[in-house]
């Protein structure tokens, strides 16, 4: 494999983590205050949709992504509702919330265009564009250090960086915030935050919509950055994926960023290569598609370090009287 | 006390839960521009107005009653099983080897063989998350959702390189032999001089499905083995004191629950399409969720809920053929099914019981 292959895999390797990036902090923050989701891939799917939708309607990407955003955000507040107000199961809640997403965006995609489920394509201003460094260019031509700059760094969109800088944003928000350490609190121990005279429920559903407005992002970046619409089911599994790196990462920002870079590799080398021959092995493609599951089963078996999730994760908070 | 009675737990939280589903999928399709009312019509005629509409809704009812049971199966021992699509898949493709491997001389010997086939491969399946939870407490929900995604890579691996015949482009087995095929419901009843439609795909294996449905039922309730399942499932503390051991608890129902969801292959794989093709569940694992949830995780309720969620994928399918009502419709459907009944039942569950207890006071 030559220099600038690797460059090329290392580059989608970038586009293919964000979504997972941004759904797996979405993630945390959930799971981090109690609340588990497995809905993430729903409200990508919304988001994507809606984002596409608007985008293509109004020409205007900006109010896309908002559209996307709110889409996420609506349902977050349906899972808060579900899982804080009326005290559900949270995974089923996170499995309905899929469901509703996979069968709206088609229903109203076909109501609305006509095209079997798919908005139409999006033009150029429709879509977040590349953001060129500067002087991009000019390098491009220096060996090794040039094709990492303009290639590699730059040229990227909006969200990709925002993706990226949302990594020391959420650990900063975690650990240095007094919000941060009430919200973990509230994942591990709630009667302790609730006697503090600080309202779980209400922690909660921040966290549960900072998790909408990630997610958001994340099926806007599909459907408008590294994908031009939106077609039927799109996320493709993508928040499992993201699920699977927070398991992976134990449940911490910076950790979920090499997973999600890892598992965005893996896609990257899958998408490239169908087969890859190594020592005289061929890996079929498909052990490239499970590998992030398998990782992940691995990881939670506790074969290499335990994963532990959040405490209270998944149990309801009944205040006492 | 009991905040209230039975019947209302039973039969009146579940209707109301499925009215408000009805209600609000009635909005969706007049906001789509359609009349909910003909196309309730036109659902009824389609699924259940003809032996052709029957042997559909039959068809699908015997895959929604094989995942329905095994995710109920697993409720009971609180385990949320959400891997009943995976544990079908490969159910399918023990089903797959057993049909094409084995020269059955009849479809009913060829019939109990793929069972038993399709009953391993789900068993085991299962039986990866089940010890993994057993043993090293991971979450039996992700390691199901993991082995969902694992699952359909491994069967793609099999038929894309080593089950497909020589020459094909489709990543499917080779057709079965003749002599596997199993009768569909016109081939049964005509001797007994009832005309069922031909061309439906509805077959033997739905009365294998009512049997697992009665097996079920006995075994939850009429078995130590039951008992211990249920007990275990209420209160994991008080089986422990009792003796009752987790792990083998575990075990045996996250098995039960594998095999039985590998069984479906019995319908969709030996009854439908006579070969194993990629996508041959249809997410008729999740819907199974749905139905255990409607159907309160009884094998009755878990019938009368896979019949209902058979009469709406044909009936909307019809809905697709002859309006602008696309078929994902149902996909919002079966949400709002799990969505009222499952994760908003206290929605409904709260004020029924303050009306309850206020009448009881009426009373006293």
């Amino acid at each position: 494999m030559d220099f600038l292959t690797l460059i090329q895999v290392l580059d989608s390797t970038i586009r293919l983590a964000t979504p997972l990036l941004l759904a797996c902090l979405a993630g945390l923050f959930s799971e981090r205050a109690g609340i588990f989701d497995i809905g993430l891939e729903g409200k990508m799917l919304a988001a994507a949709f809606f984002s596409a939708a608007i985008a293509a309607v109004t020409g205007n990407v900006w109010l896309g992504l908002l559209a996307g955003v709110a889409s996420s955000l609506a349902l977050s507040a349906l899972h808060g509702l579900a899982s804080i107000t009326f005290r559900g199961n949270q995974l089923i809640s996170g499995l309905a919330v899929t469901m509703l997403a996979s069968g709206f965006t088609v229903v109203i995609a076909q109501f609305w265009f006509q095209q079997g489920g798919r908005t139409p394509s999006l033009l150029t201003e429709g879509r977040f564009g590349p953001i060129t460094f500067p002087f991009a260019d000019a390098v491009s031509g220096v060996p090794v250090i040039g094709p990492i700059y303009a290639e590699l760094l730059s040229g990227h969109s909006i969200l990709v960086y925002l993706a990226f800088a949302a990594v020391p944003a959420s650990w900063w928000l975690l650990y240095r915030t007094r919000f941060g350490l009430r919200l973990r609190a509230v994942g591990e121990n709630p009667e302790a935050v609730d006697t503090a005279g600080i309202s779980v429920v209400g922690l909660r559903f921040a966290a549960v919509g900072i998790c909408g407005v990630l997610c958001g992002l994340a099926g806007a970046y599909l459907a408008t950055s590294l994908q031009a619409g939106f077609v039927k089911d799109m996320t493709a599994g993508r928040g499992y994926i993201a699920l699977a790196a927070l398991i992976f990462a134990k449940w911490r920002p910076w950790h979920a960023m090499g997973a999600c870079l890892l598992f965005g590799l893996l896609q990257a080398v899958a998408l490239r290569f169908q087969n890859i021959e190594l020592a005289g092995i061929t890996i079929p493609v498909q052990m490239m598609d499970a590998l992030p599951y398998i990782l992940t089963v691995v990881i939670l078996a506790g074969f290499v370090g335990k994963a532990i999730p959040p405490k209270a994760g998944g149990e309801p908070y009944v205040k006492e009287r | 006390m009991e905040k209230m009675p039975k019947w209302a737990d039973v039969v009146l939280i579940p209707v109301i839960s499925l009215l408000l589903a009805a209600v609000i999928s009635a909005l969706v399709i007049l906001g789509i521009g359609e009349d909910p009312v003909a196309a309730v019509k036109l659902m009824i005629d389609g699924a259940l107005g003809s032996t052709y509409g029957w042997g559909y809704t039959l068809y699908y009812a015997t895959n929604f009653l094989f995942t329905g049971l095994a995710v109920s199966v697993a409720f009971h021992a609180r385990m949320f099983n959400i891997g009943g699509e995976g544990q079908a898949m490969l159910g399918g493709l023990g089903a797959a080897l057993v049909c094409l491997y084995i020269p059955w001389p009849h479809w009913s010997m060829a019939l109990a063989g793929g069972a038993i086939g399709a009953a391993i491969f789900g068993a085991a399946w299962a039986a990866i998350p089940a010890y993994l939870q057993a043993r090293r407490g991971s979450h039996i929900v992700i390691t199901t959702i993991m082995f969902n995604f694992i699952a359909a890579a491994v069967l793609n691996y099999v038929l894309v390189n080593l089950l497909r015949p020589a020459g094909s482009m489709d990543p499917a087995t080779a057709r079965f032999p003749e002599a596997v095929h199993l009768p569909t419901l016109h081939e049964l009843l005509a001797p007994l001089g009832i005309e069922f439609s031909k061309a439906a795909p509805a077959n033997v294996s739905f009365l294998v499905a009512l049997a697992a449905c009665v097996f079920v039922w006995l075994l939850i309730w009429r078995t130590k083995l039951g008992y211990e399942i249920r007990a275990y499932g209420k209160s994991e503390q008080g089986a422990l004191y009792a003796g009752i051991s987790p792990f083998k608890i575990t075990m045996i129902a996250m098995l039960l629950s594998g095999a039985l969801a590998g069984m479906m292959a019995t319908n969709n794989v030996m009854g439908e399409a006579e070969r194993l093709v990629l996508n041959s569940t249809e997410g008729a694992g999740f819907i199974g969720i749905a139905v255990a949830l409607m159907g309160r995780s009884h094998p009755f309720g878990v019938f009368l809920a896979a019949i209902l969620f058979g009469f709406l994928y044909q009936g909307g399918a019809e809905l697709a053929l002859w309006t602008k009502i696309p078929r994902e419709m149902i996909v919002v459907i079966q949400a709002l099914v799990i969505l009222f009944t499952g994760a908003l039942d206290n929605m409904v569950r709260m004020p029924l019981e303050k009306i309850f207890i206020a009448l009881r006071k009426g009373k006293a």
